[in-house]
């Protein structure tokens, strides 16, 4: 397209921008806030980060955090690599449509209803609320973006490959690990960091189906938020915010190495 | 043969995982919806879905989610357009997703501090003499806080469309003498018709559900199914009642698919 943008558009695109990043500015801005509201700024202060970091209670929930994503990301990468495997073994079309269409059920619902539903079936199945099935449904929705992280890779794989591979006396176990695997490692991984973030991200999956005892800091979030502002939240939102951009580098990185583009659906 | 033995063992987790957390939950979310608040079969659920009181609600609830949707296209149309002609275009498109990046629950608790009454935004109106008024839990700051937060997945969509369209249908449209309002509702705008859909999709559904924020921002003031879904399992207690609205949030989810769907092409 021609490259010829008036000021007008200009101004529109900046006014874009500052209403996107106004409100994360002005968290992070009144994190530094001694006065203890979100409205009149009194003098710079670490004080909030300070007490963030003495608090033991959500030091463990970040704790609890970061466990479940790394756990529910590995898993879900495994299962789904296998998964994406298996999907691409079958040769008919339609077996192939059907597998990815209950593929995406969990994509495309709406959390809410996700919650719910695995909240019957925990109930149903005997699963004490708790850390287990937090982890259980946070595997559970991240399976699918890791299959359609790794699917297109495979599929840009030429059977051939593998065939060679076989010919020279390859067996199965080492036509996966030293043909397939390698080919659409930053498929992996680009899976791997999707189903993290998903995990670190989700709120109302978690909110439905943690017990009392239990907490990951989204939720934790939720349940300071009600209570009204408190500039620990904030301190909190900016190490948060730091965190992110990191992670968003990573992985933009990682995804145009790997080719794949993803992160379309986000919740 | 050797080779299915092999595919199988690697669907298996897969396969246990569309059973367990696909196929499952559906089945008990329907399963419960027949059942009253004392655990007795019948379609009492049903019949109360369709007094009053939850039809209204429903209504309300789609009138915000339709609210929603249009708002954010009409934002997301012309910022999408508006990107695809600067000069490092990924790199703006970049700035506009690292928003939807951070977690929901931060930028819904970065408004409570905005709208709140000497926020902000009621110091705005009072530099502007309007004069400050109640921002925070009304309506109007509900459908802002859901335009701000769908606005990035609105945009992304529809960047993608408009930048794969091939400039030498516009070249080819204003030599035929079309004006550049003609050239964008026949040509430019049909073509980017499949991003405007599941830009929609991926708003309109999430807003329908989205529990946290008319808890947060509106206040109670909005009931959405979402949140009517959480209250009856949270905090009512009443399953039987909360699987009812999940089911017809599902078949209205369906509905809406079907009426936006695109033709896609096979992973």
């Amino acid at each position: 397209m021609e490259k010829k943008s008036s000021s007008l558009a200009n101004l529109f695109l900046l006014f874009i921008f500052f209403i996107l990043y106004a409100p994360i500015f002005y968290l992070i801005f009144y994190s530094f806030n001694s006065g203890g509201t979100m409205s009149h700024f009194e003098g710079f202060t670490f004080d909030w980060y300070r007490e963030l970091l003495h608090d033991t209670r959500l030091l463990i929930i970040v704790l609890n955090t970061v466990v479940i994503a790394l756990l529910s990301a590995l898993i879900a990468t495994i299962t789904g690599v296998l998964g994406a495997i298996g999907i691409r073994s079958y040769k008919r079309r339609q077996t192939r449509n059907t597998l990815l269409s209950l593929n995406n059920i969990l994509i495309v619902s709406p959390d809410v209803i996700m919650g719910a539903s695995f909240l019957i079936l925990f109930t149903m199945a005997g699963v004490r609320l708790g850390f287990y099935s937090v982890l259980l449904s946070h595997v559970a929705f991240s399976i699918p973006i890791v299959v359609l992280m790794v699917l297109p890779k495979l599929m840009e794989m030429s059977s051939s490959l593998e065939d060679a591979a076989r010919d020279l006396g390859a067996s199965h176990w080492n036509v996966l690990t030293k043909v397939t695997l390698p080919y659409i490692a930053p498929g992996i991984f680009a899976g791997f960091f999707m189903a993290l973030t998903y995990s670190l991200d989700d709120f109302a999956v978690t909110f439905f189906v943690t017990g009392n005892g239990f907490s990951t800091l989204s939720v934790e979030i939720y349940s300071l938020a009600r209570r009204g502002v408190s500039l620990n939240i904030n301190a909190l939102s900016t190490l948060m915010f730091v965190i992110t951009v990191i992670f968003v580098v990573v992985y933009y990185y990682l995804a145009s190495r790997s080719g794949t583009k993803g992160a379309n659906l986000r919740r | 043969m050797q080779n299915k033995t092999f595919r199988n063992l690697f669907m298996l987790p897969y396969a246990l995982w569309i059973i367990i957390f696909v196929i499952a939950p559906i089945l008990l979310v329907v399963y419960f919806s027949f059942f009253d608040i004392n655990g007795n079969f019948s379609l009492t659920n049903y019949k109360n879905f369709f007094t009053a009181t939850y039809l209204q609600m429903t209504l309300n609830s789609f009138w915000y989610a339709f609210l929603i949707t249009v708002i954010s296209l009409l934002i997301a149309y012309p910022t999408a357009y508006i990107l695809t002609r600067t000069k490092h275009k990924q790199l703006w498109l970049l700035l506009i997703i690292v928003p939807s990046w951070i977690n929901l629950l931060l930028k819904a608790y970065a408004f409570i501090g905005i709208f709140g009454t000497h926020g902000a935004a009621n110091r705005f109106l009072e530099w502007a003499g309007i004069g400050s008024r109640q921002l925070l839990f009304t309506d109007f700051s509900f459908v802002f806080v859901a335009v701000y937060i769908f606005i990035p997945f609105m945009i992304l969509p529809i960047f993608n469309a408009l930048d794969k369209l091939n400039p030498s249908l516009l070249y080819a449209a204003s030599d035929l003498g079309a004006s550049k309002w003609t050239t964008f509702r026949r040509v430019i705008f049909p073509l980017t018709l499949d991003g405007v859909k599941s830009g929609c999709q991926v708003v309109f559904i999430p807003a329908l559900s989205l529990f946290m924020l008319t808890r947060l921002i509106a206040g109670n003031r909005v009931i959405t199914l979402g949140t009517a879904i959480e209250q009856q399992f949270l905090v009512t207690q009443n399953w039987g009642m909360g699987a009812t609205i999940a089911v017809f949030l599902i078949i209205i989810m369906v509905g809406f698919m079907a009426l936006t769907s695109i033709r896609r092409r096979g992973v």
